[in-house]
């Protein structure tokens, strides 16, 4: 079984973004990265299924400039046998398309029986490289997993639906599965498996050679939404005076604390 | 503009969600024609052209199939736009048409701009706008960001389509139900919601203790359920309960999408967080910037004075 995970690296969500020197997307100054939260539920669920089965190999595949090295250690640490950094100082604003491009590329050649993949990134939050990269390379594609299993050449996943419901599909390999939070729980790094992942191997591959694709769509700009409500902010002073003041305000203005 | 619209069904019948395709299409203006796998004993209120897949032979859930069926619509309209909702339908099937198109795709478009379209992005807290380069694009609309003014109506003239074209590889084993809800938090008058920010399963009773001073129901945002630190019957969100309380206290929420799906429609809404831009802050009535936990004992505290 040869199995893949593709994993990008975000920037802390709790940070305060603003728009870099093109207005176009985050300047990245003051911005700590990590792995995009739904990538370590995807290298979680493919460690799973690399462990019950010696035989088979799970590499970790990352386009972007030389910070996202970072992630694909820890995905080593995690349990990944190899790595292949795809650096690109442009990613940022390449379209999901071009991206798909640069994995369908390298993946094309791998002869990879099963790919796992975050639902989307937290920062763009696009979720088409998964089933994008299903049709550029003829597999199937289950979306927003929450359960998965393994039976010879077919995956169950359990999709994620409305109102709590799961939609339960069958999918043949190859396949690309993406993953859902909550699918698993991904695991902490030992400190050991982080000095085994240093001896392991990150190859350095070509965006250009993989994928020469044009953008289908431009980002033109990055900003902060218009807020629609002007809420009443309550900051500054101790916890006791801060809720003193709450009550106050829910006392004007709801009937909760009434009666 | 001409725009075909990817109506959903869910559980047979046509999703509640359609009518904010129609609010799109109100508010992009020009022709529209729908598309459907549906059944014609339950058809969307629509008053225009509608392509329509038998679900009795393509399944509610058949990608491949249902994709087909798309693009079989699209030749015939040849749209400028294929509009879904951002849903689990929509974000499935979207890029797999876009795909077969080459053509550009926006996900969670939250509204129309400069010639271009507004989506979220960053968790929801920031704004791209974003442009196509190709002659037709996709789009997938964020829940909530084109709501239709009035009631749908209208009864759409009907073509029936029976795709060709293959499942893609993928076969529907059916439904799981979701577990019952023994904790009904719609009918509660208040709800205090624990947030991923409250750091430890440990802090969940302080939470409890002050939705109990407020008379109410504890609530969780998702993180905390994928954690263990509370039931999945108590989940606040698109795919937990949609709530709707007189009060509702987030409590180190930071109001993803999801979560904001399932209580934007509280009557007051108080948000305590250490973050004054969190998206929350969009729908909150009262931002308390505090650290969440001393701020909890505090107010539960004075409430039971």
């Amino acid at each position: 079984m040869k199995i893949l995970v593709c994993i990008k690296q975000i920037p802390d969500m709790a940070s305060k973004f603003k728009p870099n020197a093109a207005g176009s997307w985050f300047s990245e100054a003051d911005l700590a990265f990590r792995m995009n939260e739904y990538d370590e539920y995807a290298v979680e669920e493919a460690v799973k299924l690399r462990e019950k089965d010696p035989a088979s190999e799970l590499a970790v595949l990352s386009v972007g400039p030389a910070r996202v090295v970072e992630a694909l250690k820890k995905a080593l640490a995690m349990g990944c046998d190899r790595a292949v950094h795809v650096p690109d100082e442009e990613a940022y604003r390449k379209d999901p398309w071009q991206i798909a491009s640069i994995i369908a590329g390298y993946a094309k050649k791998g002869n990879f029986d099963i790919i796992f993949t975050g639902m989307q990134s937290q920062d763009r939050g696009s979720a088409q490289i998964g089933p994008l990269l299903a049709g550029m390379l003829g597999f199937s594609c289950v979306t927003t997993a929450i359960g998965f299993s393994l039976e010879g050449r077919t995956a169950t996943a359990k999709r994620e639906l409305e109102g709590g419901a799961k939609g339960v599909v069958k999918a043949a390999l190859p396949a690309v599965i993406t993953c859902q939070l909550g699918l698993n729980t991904p695991r902490y790094p030992t400190l050991p498996n982080i000095m085994k992942a240093k001896k392991k191997e990150i190859a350095v591959l070509n965006a250009a050679e993989l994928s020469s694709e044009a953008a289908l769509a431009g980002t033109e700009k990055f900003y902060a939404p218009v807020k629609k409500g002007t809420g009443l902010v309550l900051e500054g002073g101790d916890a006791a005076a801060l809720a003193g003041k709450l009550i106050d305000v829910l006392k004007e203005k709801t009937t909760v604390l009434r009666g | 503009m001409k725009t075909l619209l990817v109506f959903e069904y869910r559980r047979g019948k046509p999703a509640e969600a359609n009518q904010e395709l129609l609010g799109f299409a109100a508010a992009a203006g020009g022709e529209c024609a729908g598309v459907l796998v549906g059944a014609e004993s339950g058809l969307p209120a629509f008053g225009g052209k509608l392509y329509l897949g038998d679900i009795a032979s393509l399944g509610e859930y058949d990608p491949g199939r249902h994709a087909e069926l798309v693009l079989q619509a699209a030749q015939k309209e040849s749209p400028d736009l294929i509009v879904f909702l951002q849903s689990s339908y929509g974000w499935d099937l979207a890029p797999r048409v876009a795909g077969r198109l080459k053509a550009a795709q926006v996900s969670a478009v939250t509204g129309l701009a400069e010639g271009g379209f507004e989506t979220a992005c960053c968790n929801g807290k920031m704004r791209r706008l974003v442009k196509p380069a190709t002659k037709v694009a996709v789009l997938t609309l964020q829940e909530g960001s084109f709501p239709l003014s009035g009631t749908p109506s209208g009864t759409p003239a009907v073509e029936k389509l029976a795709p060709s074209g293959s499942s893609a590889g993928l076969e529907f084993a059916g439904y799981e139900e979701p577990e019952k809800k023994e904790v009904d938090l719609a009918k509660a008058e208040v709800i205090v919601s624990a947030g991923r920010g409250i750091g430890k399963k440990d802090n969940v009773p302080a939470i409890a203790a002050l939705a109990s001073a407020l008379n109410g129901e504890m609530g969780a945002s998702r993180p905390v359920v994928d954690a263990g630190w509370v039931d999945h019957n108590r989940q606040v969100g698109a795919t937990g309960q949609i709530v709707s309380p007189k009060l509702y206290v987030a409590c180190a929420i930071s109001g993803a999408i999801q979560h904001l799906t399932g209580m934007r429609n509280s009557e007051f809404i108080v948000a305590v967080n250490t973050d004054k831009d969190a998206p929350i802050s969009e729908v909150a009535d009262v931002m308390v910037i505090a650290d969440v936990m001393p701020f909890v004992a505090a107010l539960t505290d004075k409430l039971k004075k």
